[in-house]
């Protein structure tokens, strides 16, 4: 069965053209260097891929920062740790009085070069938004690879033990679901991960985030290979929630690419899809007043942002 | 390869109400209401629907209550589990129905 263009699916909504409706997060993705190679990355981060943002492109990103009213900025990657300039961005960006939030896959901070950098993240009242995909082992080693959960584990009591998941250093755990299917309700989950992760592990956190998987880069490959693309999209289409889709991230948050490319969010940034309709497409010609109101590139691939309780960078957008 | 039973004939169950509307309409209001949150969670309702679609084994049900109990947060041990206690049951039904046969053994014998 075939699906309906997504932006048919908008105007029925009466939400097409979807324009943004402000720029509160600077989302920048430091590179697709990555210590793991996940099932479900959008990204197809791994150790092989060389792409790495420059000193000089994130220079870029502090003078916007610096230069605009955008509270929030958000790191991502690959593993954002493998950028060998991240800790310069992370304390320049908080000098700011920027919030700094950086999404990790927790394993990278247990390798012997990176061990210090929770402190450093301590230090600066970084926010940790940390994938974790199930609360058990088996199920997450499936989805990221052998010893990941043991190693996530340790690391999230590392963590705790300098006091993140309690007072004021934030920990956001990460769900995601480990295959061609929605995710759960948010709240029911992440009740879950805190009675199961704090009664075998002792391990806090502040709150649970539930990513929908999103049909681009492994993912996609992984819905080819196993006869899962049609009944995937076609899951997601019939999902389609108008309350979900007018409040989508790319609406409020605009995302850097590791050569400086401006897309509208980072699933666009992976099919090549940059900001266009008129408006700068990169961090040096970076025009606040343009891009916080530009027209936001659509494609099917939308449909796993506003599918049921609808997806974002954190987690669902209504309650479900 | 032919078969009697075909997934994608799942979606062609609302003709069941082409020439029966307000039964089917009175069967899925009652549907839908049954599988709300409710004293117990959506999720511990999509297990027992998952063991109940193995014990009448419905491949339709199988196939929907995998999917549903997985978007419920459901783990492959706890649908696992369901699934042996519809077996268990099954199981001990027919065992316990030994009894019957053991009654009509005893009145018929010497």
């Amino acid at each position: 069965m075939s699906i309906p263009p997504f932006i048919d699916k908008m105007k029925e909504a009466a939400l097409y053209p979807l324009y943004s409706t402000g720029i509160s997060v600077l989302q920048v993705n430091v590179g697709k260097t990555c210590n793991l190679a996940c099932k479900h990355c959008h990204v197809e981060a791994g150790p092989g891929r060389p792409e790495s943002m420059s000193r000089e492109t994130m220079s870029h990103c502090l003078e916007v920062l610096a230069n605009n009213p955008i509270g929030t900025l958000d790191i991502t990657g690959g593993a954002p740790e493998l950028n060998p300039h991240l800790p310069w961005f992370i304390a320049s960006a908080a000098a700011l009085g920027k919030k700094v939030m950086v999404r990790t896959n927790l394993t990278v901070l247990e390798q012997p070069e990176y061990q210090h950098l929770p402190e450093l993240y301590a230090q600066h009242k970084v926010e940790i938004v940390a994938s974790l995909p199930y609360y058990t082992e088996r199920d997450t080693d499936r989805q990221r690879g052998s010893g990941v959960f043991r190693s996530a584990i340790t690391v999230l009591q590392k963590l705790n033990s300098l006091g993140y998941g309690q007072w004021e250093l934030r920990l956001t755990l990460v769900y995601n679901p480990g295959g061609a299917f929605l995710p759960p309700n948010q709240k029911a989950v992440e009740a879950d991960f805190k009675r199961e992760l704090g009664r075998r592990y002792g391990i806090v956190f502040d709150e649970l985030f539930t990513l929908t998987n999103v049909p681009v880069g492994r993912f996609l490959k992984f819905l080819q290979e196993t006869g899962n693309l049609a009944g995937y999209r076609e899951r997601l289409a019939k999902a389609f929630n108008p309350a979900a889709a007018a409040n989508v991230m790319c609406r409020n948050l605009i995302s850097v690419g590791w050569d400086g490319t401006l897309y509208d969010c980072d699933f666009n940034q992976m099919l090549g899809l940059a900001c266009n309709r008129g408006v700068p497409n990169h961090i040096k010609d970076f025009d606040f007043e343009r891009l916080r109101q530009r027209e936001i590139v659509l494609a099917d691939h939308c449909y796993a942002c506003t599918a049921g309780a609808g997806s974002s960078c954190g987690g669902a957008i209504v309650s479900n | 390869m032919d078969s009697y039973y075909r997934a994608e004939d799942l979606a062609k169950f609302p003709t069941m109400g082409e020439e029966a509307g307000e039964l089917w309409n009175k069967f899925m209001a009652y549907y839908g209401a049954v599988f709300e949150e409710g004293a117990l969670s959506a999720r511990e309702k999509a297990l027992i629907a998952l063991a109940v679609a193995h014990a009448v084994q419905c491949p339709y049900c199988i196939d929907a209550y995998t999917q549903a109990c997985l978007e419920k947060g459901a783990n492959t041990e706890q649908m696992t589990e369901a699934v042996h206690v519809a077996a268990a049951i099954r199981g001990g039904a027919t065992l316990v129905h030994g009894v019957q046969m053991k009654n009509i053994a005893k009145k018929l014998g010497f």
